[in-house]
């Protein structure tokens, strides 16, 4: 799997992705400048996370204009593999590849902890290795996401099969409590229409090796591997 | 010519952070306070003199970048027209 993660200017979960992705497909990945307008041939693009031009504007709203994004919708409407880890999704979100968009959270702080997701499916290119509504453990560090879109687009998104993950309980039980964020509906993560395109709050390169203290995100790049094969 | 655009939350989008500046006001002791809603106010100086065209260029402006139509409206003015 050739895989490509992009860098922008304050990108700064890049290098762990790269690693995360060196260690399951043995090779490293393309790294990609956010004035390229091209991008090298990928089975897989990496929006990582970080805070993309300072996060100035809105998170996300300044890189879903820089060039390589360009080359990024242009490949994900091909339908070449797109995943966005934080603000990799805000990024997502404001080019209109994912419908709504990511808001303060609802207590205003900066959260960096580990949180229980559970994912809806797992007949998709990023989660086969998963169980369905079965919860992982994975760290969320953001202060801006909070999934919003009204109710109407929440309910077609519901209906499509296009959450991807919600926050929920160790058990896997989707509570007000086990949301960190406020996020509409306990999203935690989206699909497009296809189901090649992810964007998510938590990071899963961060619980991808042992020494990380958990392998539940390591799944999530071994599917991918095993889709591409 | 200048123009002045202003950024603010639709009707029934949550506002935790004008939330938070009503409570701080209220922690002042400002009385009276019903509800506080954030907003951006963004000064833009155009190379343009036709009050037409800048508008053009401006309703373009705020739908791609400045604004995010999911949750915000925007309206601008412009300084001599």
């Amino acid at each position: 799997m050739k895989a490509s993660v992009i860098v922008f200017p304050g990108s700064n979960c890049d290098r762990d992705a790269a690693v995360a992705l060196q260690s399951v497909t043995g090779k490293p990945p393309q790294m990609v400048w956010h004035g390229e307008s091209e991008l090298p041939k990928s089975d897989l693009i990496v929006l990582p996370g970080g805070f993309s031009y300072g996060d100035y504007l809105r998170s996300g709203a300044m890189a879903a204009h820089s060039p390589v994004t360009r080359a990024v919708v242009t490949e994900a409407r091909k339908g070449v593999a797109v995943l966005g880890i934080c603000n990799g999704f805000q990024v997502l979100t404001e080019t209109g590849l994912l419908p709504g968009t990511l808001m303060r959270n609802a207590s205003l702080k900066f959260i960096c902890k580990d949180v229980h997701i559970r994912p809806e499916r797992n007949d998709t290119a990023f989660t086969r290795l998963y169980e369905t509504e079965r919860a992982i453990r994975i760290p969320i560090a953001h202060k801006d996401g909070n999934y919003f879109a009204d109710d109407e687009t929440l309910t077609r998104l519901e209906s499509e099969g296009r959450i991807a993950f919600r926050y929920c309980e160790e058990d896997g039980a989707v509570t007000d409590a086990a949301n960190p964020n406020g996020s509409q509906r306990g999203i935690a993560g989206l699909y497009d229409e296809r189901g090649r395109i992810l964007g998510m709050m938590p990071h899963p390169e961060r619980v991808a090796d042992a020494v990380h203290g958990g392998t539940d995100g390591r799944r999530l790049f071994e599917s991918l591997i095993e889709t591409s094969q | 010519m200048k123009a002045r655009v202003t950024v603010t939350l639709k009707n029934g989008v949550l506002d935790p952070q004008g939330k938070a500046i009503a409570n701080a006001l209220a922690a002042l002791g400002i009385e009276g306070v019903e509800n506080v809603r954030q907003g951006k106010f963004i000064e833009v100086e155009l190379a343009e003199t036709d009050p037409a065209r800048a508008r053009e260029a401006l309703e373009r402006m705020c739908k791609e970048l400045l604004a995010n139509p999911v949750i915000e409206n925007y309206r601008y003015e412009l300084e001599g027209a």
